[in-house]
């Protein structure tokens, strides 16, 4: 086993969702959302994204995270957060309930992604989704020279147990965007720190060297 | 057991209302006696009151010596000073529920055509909204118009859905710990065994055991004692007792006993000291009769509409008495009118009983839950 592989394993806090950490998206992310917003952020963990928009933008903001250990943080720090899951809780919130709905580096993680989005479309006027990008070249260029599934510090965990059970690309995400009617406001696509987001003006070098992609989305 | 009287009366604190109180079931009790407990001071703005609501065999003594067991209240170890519900910042308030035999107007308290004797088992059924009708007028008397927080477990929850249901302008913040929105046919069915062994203990006289100076106490401890079970994990007692045998090596004679027998006779026993086998049996009719969404054609999310109120709600994992999927259904019906909720099911093997418990995680989440909701009420 590989040592990057190791020093994965050995964080069982974070075994719901892999290199999960909300700080790299957090600046970006807070960037897209309007002040005074309503935000429902889905796998909020301890809840610094939606504190950082209370704080800041004075926002009303809430989480849904399914680790019991980030609720228990969340809530202690006076968050409104519960528990509970993508898939199965969205469908209890009312249409139009939010201005913004984020789901933060777990789109992949879900049961049901397409039905994930659909349903934060529904329950919010913006949804924002940020992935890690399957498309990368160093995961093509070790899927191509090694023959194996790739293993990089954001996919960091082995086949049969990794929960990034619905990885996709830039370029799929676009396509998804397409079929089902989004309108993509703004995009970017970062690196793993979600520090640089060059790459803006195409898609094509998008998808070889963002790692993560992020969106702004809207129902057409 | 000895027949005794039930409990010696101490004097407790109360406030009368001669115009008295209208109840679901149709009748109206002429007069209506609350028996409450304060802590802490009210601050000038009247905003920093927080409501706690006792569970079935529980009472106002939330957070002293009990006067007539003498034992710390039932949530010490929560409410006080530089406790989580910090009664040096908070002014605590906890009544006696209505139906209750300790001060509040229940079955002991005089029959309103025969005021010689006690209502007894002519007592009009209440329910958990009655309950929380009557603790209303209390928190009116007491010049609150709008309650900080009101917090609860089990039935204490129920209330304080019901408060959160019924005076939506008047709960800041709700919290139902190990709570649900409706009894279920199993609580419903753990009850009947309790009142059918009240009403079989030949002491029991139809009710009208205080006429015969006895009480009901066998029947009354049999109820505790199958109640008792339901509040306590199967891991809990096997920690607590396994299969250990009291004061002996082998079951030899018939007296001989397993430890866990020898503590569920002692729970029966130490209550029978302070309840009332009447308001036993008016109370865990109340909790029966409480299903939030039957007003609203079962739609639980209707008894919550437009709320503006903060819910903080908490299970635990190993209780089977008021499941966590209960507290889930009740936060899935918040989600339902996009309240603000906080829901969070604490893993603990004290089963139901996890909520009077020293439970860090609970109440550390209470404690910065209301820290929060301090903070955007403006509470210093």
């Amino acid at each position: 086993m590989r040592a990057a592989c190791g020093a994965r394993v050995n964080r069982p806090a974070r075994v719901q969702f892999v290199a999960k950490n909300m700080r790299v998206d957090l600046a970006l992310i807070a960037g897209m959302v309007g002040a005074d917003s309503r935000v429902l952020d889905i796998g909020c963990g301890d809840g610094t994204l939606i504190d950082f928009l209370a704080r800041t933008k004075n926002c009303d903001a809430r989480g849904i995270e399914i680790d019991m250990a980030e609720v228990t943080e969340a809530v202690t720090r006076g968050l409104p957060v519960m528990q509970g899951d993508a898939d199965a809780d969205l469908v209890n919130y009312p249409d139009g309930a939010f201005d913004y709905v984020v789901l933060s580096r777990t789109l992949q993680a879900v049961e049901k992604p397409r039905e994930v989005l659909r349903q934060m479309l529904r329950i919010g006027t913006h949804a924002i989704v940020s992935f890690p990008n399957f498309g990368h070249w160093s995961l093509r260029l070790q899927l191509l020279t090694r023959g194996r599934m790739p293993m990089t510090k954001t996919w960091g965990r082995m086949w049969y147990e990794t929960p990034n059970i619905h990885p996709c690309t830039i370029k799929d995400f676009f396509a998804l965007c397409g079929v089902d009617g989004y309108r993509v406001e703004r995009w970017y696509a970062a690196d793993e720190e979600g520090a640089k987001t060059p790459w803006r003006r195409s898609v094509m070098l998008a998808n070889w060297f963002g790692e993560q992609g992020l969106f702004l989305l809207r129902k057409v | 057991m000895d027949q005794g009287p039930a409990f010696a009366d101490a004097p407790h604190q109360s406030v009368t209302f001669e115009d008295g109180l209208g109840l679901d079931c149709g009748r109206r009790l002429a007069s209506l006696t609350v028996a409450y407990r304060t802590y802490g001071t009210l601050d000038a703005a009247k905003g920093n009151a927080i409501l706690i609501c006792h569970a079935l065999t529980g009472d106002q003594y939330v957070a002293e010596t009990h006067p007539l067991t003498g034992k710390p209240g039932w949530w010490a170890n929560l409410v006080g000073p530089g406790l989580v519900v910090d009664t040096d910042r908070y002014f605590v308030v906890c009544a006696n529920v209505l139906g209750g035999c300790m001060g509040s107007t229940g079955p002991r308290s005089p029959h309103e055509e025969r005021p010689t004797e006690p209502w007894g088992t002519d007592f009009p059924a209440v329910t958990i909204q009655d309950m929380v009708r009557a603790q209303n007028r209390l928190v009116e008397w007491l010049g609150i118009a709008r309650l900080f927080a009101v917090i609860g477990g089990s039935m204490g929850g129920m209330q304080a859905l019901a408060w959160a249901a019924l005076y939506p302008e008047k709960v800041f913040a709700c919290v139902p710990v190990a709570a649900a929105a409706y009894h279920s046919a199993q609580n419903i069915a753990f009850h009947e065994i309790g009142r059918q062994a009240i009403a079989a203990d030949p002491f029991f006289y139809s009710g009208r055991y205080w006429a015969e100076g006895v009480n009901p106490s066998r029947g009354l401890a049999v109820a505790r004692m199958t109640a008792h079970i339901t509040y306590v994990s199967e891991a809990a007692l096997t920690r607590k007792f396994g299969r250990r045998l009291q004061n002996a090596t082998d079951l030899t004679l018939l007296g001989d006993r397993f430890e866990v027998e020898s503590y569920l006779e002692h729970q029966g026993s130490s209550f029978v000291r302070r309840f009332d086998a009447n308001s036993y049996l008016t109370i865990t009719r109340a909790m029966d009769l409480f299903d939030l969404a039957a007003e609203h054609e079962g739609r639980l999310a209707g008894a919550f509409e437009g709320t503006r109120t903060r819910f903080l709600l908490v299970s635990f994992s190993s209780d089977w008495l008021f499941p966590t999927a209960q507290s889930r259904a009740i936060a899935r019906a918040l989600n339902h009118v996009a309240a603000n909720v906080s829901f969070l099911e604490v893993i603990s093997d004290k089963g139901h009983d996890a909520f009077l418990l020293d439970e860090p995680d609970f109440h550390k989440t209470l404690k910065g839950f209301l820290a929060g909701c301090a903070r955007h009420v403006g509470l210093a």
